[in-house]
């Protein structure tokens, strides 16, 4: 599940896999702005084939945040 | 057909502007999905609708104050895998009373459904648009929140903030291909209007330039305008469809 979701913040952002680290943060890199971020969530339900409640859209701040809010919905 | 291959979820469809926008999509080969609080009235017109039109149409019992209600539906619709086209948001209220005698309740319940379950259904929208990198809301309003007028002042505000709603959000995703617009209709004949007392009728009549009151239809037309591709350029807009009334 988290190889997954690096591939699909690595080509939302166009971004090497191995650029996606847990660190990675909402708005530290200028691929991962506003926009984008609304697109990652989707790319992100529309691939697990999940509805993230809007709560935890609100707290996807970075990839470490993002693999553990995934974790709630695909508990294995 | 302005509206074929289209999907669209039109809130508080079971009667009035709801009613004739879901009638007029149905005709211009829309797929439906219609919400409301009043099944019974929604299954009466999605069976109309089917066999009069041949269209696919997805009723379901919601409040749109309720997030929870409208999370309830959107699940289920990604559930089918059906994604929407188009929002209307449609669903509202009116008060028609001095300030001083509109109940705190009153005031919750107007902004709850005419503001708030606006913004919920864009929220869920949101998703299917995301998911096309396309999507289109359209928001009604009203004149009264465009001009305002006495014995308005919750319901206007509300019909206010719809209008602050649309322009802002219309910047925030027209970025990413879609659009808002919203609909100020003014003097209409429907339930909102139909307890008027024949004076108060005659005199709000007297302020419309075209000197009758609008139908439901009129209103579905300028939906439908909007609805269609043949708007694919305009966002951020209210448009008035009210027969020249001046408030």
């Amino acid at each position: 599940m988290d190889e997954k979701l690096v591939q699909i913040i690595s080509a939302a952002f166009k971004i090497p896999a191995a650029s996606v680290t847990d660190d990675l943060e909402y708005q530290s890199i200028p691929q991962w702005d506003s926009i984008s971020h609304m697109l990652l969530i989707s790319d992100i339900e529309s691939n697990f084939n999940i509805v993230i409640d809007t709560q935890d859209v609100i707290n996807l701040s970075s990839v470490g945040k993002a693999k553990e809010i995934l974790r709630k919905y695909i508990p294995n | 057909m302005l509206l074929k291959d289209k999907t669209i979820l039109i809130t508080g469809s079971s009667k009035g502007i709801g009613k004739a926008t879901a009638t007029l999509f149905a005709q211009h080969g829309a797929n439906l999905v219609l919400l409301s609080r009043d099944i019974a009235a929604l299954n009466e017109l999605s069976a109309n609708l089917s066999s009069a039109c041949s269209t696919v149409v997805n009723v379901y019992q919601s409040d749109v104050r309720s997030h929870d209600s409208l999370k309830a539906v959107f699940t289920d619709l990604n559930t089918k895998g059906i994604v929407i086209d188009v929002l209307v948001n449609n669903a509202g209220i009116m008060i028609g009373a001095t300030l001083q005698t509109v109940s705190e309740e009153l005031i919750k319940q107007t902004y709850e459904t005419n503001v708030f379950g606006a913004m919920y259904a864009s929220q869920f929208s949101l998703r299917s648009f995301l998911k096309k990198r396309k999507g289109n809301i359209i928001n009604l309003s009203s004149i009264i929140g465009a001009k305002g007028s006495a014995g308005h002042s919750v319901y206007g505000s509300s019909k206010m903030a719809i209008i602050g709603f649309t322009q802002s959000l219309s910047k925030e995703l027209a970025p990413l291909n879609i659009r808002v617009n919203a609909i100020a209709p003014g003097f209409i004949d429907t339930d909102m209007t139909k307890d008027l007392t024949p004076a108060l009728h005659e005199k709000t009549l007297s302020s419309v330039g075209m000197r009758r009151i609008g139908t439901p239809e009129d209103v579905a037309k300028v939906a439908l305008f909007l609805a269609s591709d043949l708007s694919e350029y305009v966002t951020g807009q209210v448009i008035g469809v009210d027969g020249g009334m001046v408030i």
